[in-house]
């Protein structure tokens, strides 16, 4: 049973999570002058979910700052209040508590109490600064509200809004529920943490329990449906939950009441007649306060029909029933979320049995060329159908564990912004090549790191204003964050146009720490002490950076994925750090070439053209190295069979296929016995069972499941440039 | 030098039934000796085939196979201990390894069977006699008349002299 608990603990940290994260990137969009109502309703929703989820499970404290967060959200959201900067200042902090409580509650790390109060006195000041918090406010702010933006789609949906527009409408009303759940598979504490939690949000009314297992009961709250499903949800299998409005309970009568009565039920009609509870003995009608008579008619009118069902088949009664509720339940998720949640295994081994399905599709397709069209002519039909749709699905497969990088991008902004005000410096955060997509391993692993190098950038890196505006650069410092694919790696930029590193300075203080430097070093390996333990430039020690700590656990983190990190820097200039990483698993365009029995993939990004050259096109370099002629250039040949030591088809150049690549700036002509065709690759890691392999990248399993080497293009190149040198 | 059949025993080293943990070996030939390696460590055993060389790399690391999505390298242990002759057939069989986390696959002469050692059965390993580096040598296993090489296989493939695994230097 617990393990059960600890599942849906375990989905409401993940959604909480992703909440927070939507809570914040609309924040920081926030426009303080003219802010935009749907950006206050998705905080306010988001807020107003985690508030749900944490009453379930009884995480108070993440209840009551959300629910402070909620009541000023609420004021801007209707207008009473302007947003001011530092409203947002103080959402995000609250937004940070709730990270740092969610954190708590999944046992990693403790939540400082003191910061907590602090940001809840802070968020309650600033939502009384005006008066008029009518009662009537304090209702709503639980959530009434939350449908005012009605969510277009099926019947389920818009009544709901109808009730609760309907509710809002009238301040002060509170609804009756009738809720039927089955609490199979739930021990009894839940159960009765589920009625406690009930119990919050309104008065609950008599509990039924039927057959045991099956609960019935009748809620009366000023809460809305959505809220009540809430509740329930984390712990109760959606298609055993059945929630209906009973009554609407109004404490003043109102002139309109038989209008938006009538409305809601109307939309319901359909099912809502066949699901009524069983028997008018449960008592939930005579038990609704205050129930208008224009009511009564049309409810005795409706649960009259479902009556013979408690004592006739049991089972009808639960088809019936079942029906309105996953309606219900469908269309509650689908305003939600359009995403489900997979583990990576599954995903992995899902790749790897499509990569199977398709090597049978290619051998099946060898097998039935031989076939003679005229007569297999349906079998060929079915086999070119079959292959199309192998592909398709091997395409889409493939996709699913990559994510764009905007994923880890997307949380700079606030970084960057809390650190820059803190720091006093104005920053421009630039990002380019968000839609870049890796592996969902490497986007967890490089968050990270990519912090702390953000922030070494913002705090070393761009200097204060005034310095920047002697400098003759604009006061606004910018950083940039890049990301692109390069010869089957995935290259992540972080670049800044401050002070650059001052090459004197790192080794003076180099020597100071005893390391073995020289004067005599090249740039590229100064920079590189800059990831020594406990390294640091910086003159003053701020609760920032200055420490030396970061700078070598990013190395150390970077180097463990298996990646590596080059600096770039020039003094008054900018730095750019550039983090390589390899790709598990990406999906690269490349062409097949063969030389001797072997293939090998060359990625297309890195191949300008291809040509057959005539035999006098190449010259000989000195004796040995050979040159190409292409339009006015000499190339360098690397002829492949030599780097590999293959036994070719071909040895003549003129015979065979050149392959001309361009990498950092340097082309080169690549000598291969035939071009076979262009493929989209998957990357497989050589170095997952085996180790790293020179001129080579990765490896990739072809139609045929053989494996085929991937070239490592841009090492190939330099190699090559060095050879010459 | 490989005229047995490889009469090999599939089933058994698949069979789970393992009580005595590591005392259940399969046994392989190179040349005219026999080997034995701890079952748990035996994933599967396979055939020969195609198989993607690799670029500069030594002799007896035959290259890459894909094993169901997974590139998995292939070590030839006759040439790299001069046992037995390196031809490939039908008959060649590559027996798949799961040691230190990694899948990687050895060319032997032929599988024999599964045989379970008691310890009075397991001897330690004098200190000559192989090609094989005492070190990797847990002892010496005696059934009937047949002995037994017993290697730790794990320690072997870990080791910077089959140059699998990148040893960290940095």
């Amino acid at each position: 049973m617990s393990t059960d608990l600890e599942q849906f603990y375990e989905i409401f940290f993940e959604e909480s999570s992703e909440l927070l994260a939507d809570m914040e990137a609309c924040l920081l969009r926030l426009d303080v002058n003219s802010p935009d109502l749907e950006d206050l309703n998705a905080i306010f929703r988001a807020a107003h979910s985690i508030k749900g989820g944490a009453g379930t499970f009884g995480f108070t404290d993440m209840t009551e700052m959300t629910h402070m967060l909620e009541t000023l959200l609420d004021r801007l959201r209707k207008g009473e209040l302007a947003v001011r900067s530092e409203m947002v200042d103080a959402f995000l902090r609250a937004g940070d508590v709730i990270k740092a409580q969610l954190a708590g509650h999944r046992g990693e790390g403790e939540a400082d109490p003191a910061v907590a109060a602090e940001v809840c006195e802070e968020l309650k000041k600033l939502s009384d600064e005006t008066q008029v918090p009518a009662p009537s406010e304090t209702v709503a702010d639980s959530g009434i509200g939350m449908k005012a933006i009605p969510v277009e789609t099926d019947i389920g949906v818009s009544s709901n809004v109808a009730i609760s527009e309907a509710v809002s409408e009238r301040d002060v009303a509170k609804l009756t529920f009738r809720i039927e759940f089955s609490s199979s598979g739930m021990g009894d504490a839940a159960v009765e943490n589920l009625f406690a939690n009930l119990k919050r949000l309104g008065s609950l009314g008599d509990i039924t329990s039927v057959g045991g297992k099956d609960h019935k009961l009748k809620l009366t709250t000023a809460s809305n449906e959505e809220d009540v499903w809430e509740t329930l949800a984390f712990v109760v299998d959606p298609a055993n939950l059945k929630i209906e409005v009973a009554t609407q309970c109004v404490v003043e009568p109102h002139s309109s009441d038989e209008d938006s009565a009538a409305e809601p039920f109307a939309g319901e009609d359909e099912f809502s007649i066949a699901s009524m509870p069983p028997a008018p003995g449960y008592g939930f009608f005579p038990g609704a306060p205050a129930a208008p008579k224009d009511f009564d008619d049309s409810e005795s009118q409706l649960s009259s029909t479902p009556q013979q069902n408690i004592h006739g088949n049991k089972n009808e009664t639960q088809n019936v029933t079942n029906k309105p509720s996953s309606k219900v339940s469908a269309s509650a998720s689908a305003s939600e979320t359009s995403s489900i949640r997979v583990s990576i295994e599954k995903v992995d081994q899902m790749i790897n049995l499509v990569g199977e399905l398709v090597i049978t599709q290619a051998m099946l397709a060898q097998t039935a060329s031989q076939l003679d069209p005229v007569v297999f002519e349906k079998l060929l039909s079915g086999m070119s159908q079959l292959e199309r749709n192998t592909r398709d699905l091997q395409e889409s497969v493939m996709s699913i564990r990559m994510m764009p990088i905007s994923f880890v991008f997307s949380r700079y902004p606030r970084v960057v912004r809390d650190l820059a005000a803190k720091l006093n410096k104005r920053v421009e955060l630039k990002t380019v090549g968000e839609n870049t997509e890796l592996d969902k391993g490497l986007i967890e692993k490089i968050a990270d790191p990519l912090t702390h190098l953000v922030r070494n950038s913002l705090d070393h890196g761009i200097e204060v204003a005034e310095k920047r505006i002697a400098a003759g650069k604009p006061a606004q410092g910018t950083i940039t964050l890049r990301a692109f694919h390069q010869g089957g790696s995935i290259v992540i930029e972080v670049s800044d146009d401050g002070a650059g590193l001052n090459r004197g300075k790192i080794l003076a203080k180099a020597k100071e720490r005893g390391l073995p430097v020289s004067d005599g070093m090249s740039d590229q390996e100064v920079w590189l002490l800059i990831f020594e333990a406990g390294f640091s430039t910086a003159d003053i020690v701020t609760d920032v950076s200055g420490r030396g700590v970061g700078m070598d656990v990013v190395k150390r983190n970077i180097q463990s994925m298996g990646g590596r990190i080059d600096i770039e820097s020039a003094l008054g200039v900018g730095t750019r750090i550039s983090i390589r990483l390899p790709l598990t698993l990406a999906i690269l365009d490349g062409l097949s070439v063969a030389v001797g029995d072997q293939m090998f993939i060359v990625p297309l990004n890195y191949i300008i053209e291809s040509m057959q050259p005539t035999a006098n096109d190449i010259k000989t370099v000195s004796g040995h190295g050979r040159v190409v002629q292409v339009r006015g250039e000499y190339l360098p040949v690397i002829a492949l069979h030599e780097v590999f030591n293959l036994h070719p088809n071909v040895t003549a150049v003129h015979e065979g296929i050149l392959v001309i690549l361009e990498a950092e700036g340097h082309k080169a002509a690549l000598f291969v016995d035939d071009l076979i065709g262009q493929h989209q690759v998957v990357i497989k890691s050589l170095e997952s069972n085996y180790r790293r392999v020179q001129g080579v990248s990765g490896a990739t399993i072809m139609g045929d499941g053989k494996v085929a080497l991937i070239l490592d293009t841009a090492a190939l190149v330099l190699a090559c440039q060095q050879e010459m040198v | 030098m490989s005229q047995e059949q490889a009469a090999i025993t599939t089933s058994n080293p698949v069979n789970p039934h393992t009580n005595q943990m590591a005392n259940e070996f399969l046994t392989f030939r190179l040349g005219s000796e026999e080997y034995g390696i701890e079952i748990l460590k035996v994933q599967e055993i396979r055939g020969y085939d195609a198989i993607t060389q690799i670029a500069n790399a030594p002799e007896f690391i035959k290259g890459v196979v894909n094993l169901r999505g997974i590139i998995v390298p292939i070590i030839d242990m006759r040439i790299k201990f001069q046992l037995g002759s390196a031809t490939y057939d039908q008959f060649t069989v590559v027996i798949i390894l799961n040691v230190a986390g990694r899948v990687m696959g050895i060319v032997v002469d032929g599988v024999s069977d599964v045989i379970t050692l008691g310890l009075e059965q397991m001897r330690p390993a004098p200190g000559l006699g192989s090609v094989i580096d005492t070190e990797y040598i847990m002892g010496l296993g005696t059934v009937d008349e047949r002995m037994l090489i017993l290697i730790d296989i794990e320690k072997m493939m870990s080791s910077s002299d089959m140059g699998l695994i990148e040893q960290t230097v940095n």
